[in-house]
């Protein structure tokens, strides 16, 4: 199921981007987009958990705002809680309307044409900061080696996020985590404000901000916080 | 035996119990967010039994003056990083994330050189920087000094978050503003709810203000419906609402 050539692409770009010129959410959202490629699933969504355990999405590899939607509503219940409190991947590979797991989370999903669900514990020895989230539109199960491949991204981002191999220092987590949910909330006030200028939904005037990033070469996280201090702006005709 | 429903969730709790503390410590006499932050800085003080904490104000160019502190040695202090130009609240501005360092004697004078040795000297063991952030905007710092090693904990590094979170609520709102009939602590939060950073953005657009007015704004109107501010939130990024009368 996982190419072997796909995944060395992740590592190169993985590489390229992991030194100078950092930009978190830019490079958790391009780790989700080579997920999603890597596993053919339909959507990867990554979710961090804040300093009382609650996850907030982060990143994903789709425009789809069913699948957005569902990123986003795990933060009370769904397989991704189930994987950051257990610490251990969950899978359901052909998931059933009544799957009583989940109350809240399953007749959305299903109704979003989602049929398999897996979550991956983002952990770092023994702690788990978020989980690593696909869904696709047809039953699919993870052979071993799979899971495996799958898991190293987890992995990947959350060396990305913490940005060391071990937390040597207790205080590293927080610091690292508080500057990620921040740097998520910038993105969160320049969608805002190009989806009112635009007359665009916030999903799309992301994909805008991101594609006028890539296309200046400026980094995505400096462009929000630009556009969101008044000093740039992105043509959003 | 009570369910884990009826406890409310452990930040909700933190939040109640600092702003309660809050109310109590503030010096009856100074009005507005000078005694409000001063009551912060004295509540986290007794509470966390820490050496003290100071709130200073940020400029574009980064921290500029202490609002307030728990005592003229923290007031100090913090003017020990304004005269070196350097030190943890700088950084923490900068990088845009809380900079922790329990152990300043052993990592002080390789970080900050021209500030480390001074605190050290006056007995500092510990400088914990928090900025008061909400995305793009910081409107200052929130620094915490320690003199004995091991302090801030788990658990008091929680509340110490919560503390950071209100010291930005209060210079938001000009003060410590009560959430009216909400439950408390339920309507005043800046919770992680993306939500309300895209309203904010598009109450930025819509009404031609800064960052920091659009967010005012939007807490005025909450508290004055005793509305929480999510539920705003949705309402402006449903296209509901606009502020258009404020």
């Amino acid at each position: 199921m996982i190419s072997a050539q796909r995944l060395s692409r992740v590592f190169v770009e993985v590489a390229d981007t992991l030194v100078a010129d950092f930009d978190l959410i830019d490079f958790l959202h391009k780790l989700a987009e080579h997920t999603a490629a890597v596993s053919d699933a339909a959507s990867v969504g990554l979710m961090l958990a804040d300093e009382d355990g609650q996850l907030h999405y982060m990143a994903a590899s789709t425009e789809s705002a069913k699948h957005l939607e569902l990123f986003q509503l795990q933060h009370a219940e769904g397989p991704c809680l189930e994987c950051y409190r257990t610490g251990r991947p969950v899978t359901v590979a052909d998931l059933s309307e009544g799957d009583a797991r989940w109350p809240a989370f399953t007749p959305r999903a299903y109704e979003a044409g989602v049929r398999s669900v897996h979550a991956f514990p983002m952990r770092l020895r023994d702690r788990v900061i978020g989980a690593l989230n696909v869904f696709d539109e047809d039953p699919m199960p993870f052979r071993p080696e799979d899971v495996k491949i799958v898991q190293a991204l987890a992995d990947v981002a959350t060396i990305a996020i913490i940005q060391e191999r071990a937390i040597s220092r207790a205080e590293t987590l927080t610091e690292q985590l508080q500057g990620a949910l921040n740097s998520r909330i910038v993105i969160e006030q320049a969608k805002g404000m190009i989806a009112q200028r635009s007359g665009l939904d916030v999903d799309t005037a992301f994909e805008r901000l991101r594609a006028h990033a890539r296309s200046n070469q400026v980094r995505l996280a400096d462009l929000a916080r630009a556009v969101v201090s008044g000093s740039a702006d992105i043509p959003t005709s | 035996m009570a369910s884990p429903e009826d406890a409310p969730p452990p930040r909700e709790a933190r939040y109640v119990l600092a702003r309660t503390l809050i109310a109590r410590e503030r010096p009856g006499d100074v009005v507005g967010v000078v005694g409000a932050v001063q009551g912060l800085c004295q509540a986290l003080t007794t509470h966390l039994d820490v050496l003290g904490a100071a709130v200073n104000l940020t400029s574009g160019r980064g921290p500029a003056g202490v609002i307030a502190a728990s005592d003229d040695r923290c007031r100090q202090l913090d003017e020990l990083q304004f005269s070196a130009g350097e030190g943890p609240c700088y950084d923490s501005v900068l990088w845009g994330r809380p900079v922790l360092t329990p152990d300043l004697p052993a990592v002080g004078t390789g970080h900050w050189p021209g500030y480390a040795a001074g605190a050290v000297a006056a007995g500092v063991t510990g400088v914990f920087a928090f900025p008061l952030q909400v995305g793009a905007i910081c409107l200052g710092v929130l620094d915490v000094y320690a003199a004995r090693p091991g302090s801030l904990t788990d658990e008091g590094l929680l509340m110490t978050l919560t503390f950071a979170r209100i010291a930005t609520e209060i210079l938001l709102d000009g003060d410590l503003v009560e959430g009216g009939d909400l439950a408390p602590g339920l309507g005043a939060a800046l919770d992680y709810r993306a939500e309300i950073y895209q309203a904010q953005g598009m109450i930025m657009v819509a009404r031609n203000v800064g960052a920091v007015e659009a967010l005012a704004r939007m807490r005025a109107h909450a508290f004055a419906l005793n509305q929480p501010l999510l539920a705003l939130a949705l309402e402006i990024v449903g296209g509901r609402q606009r502020l258009e009368d404020e």
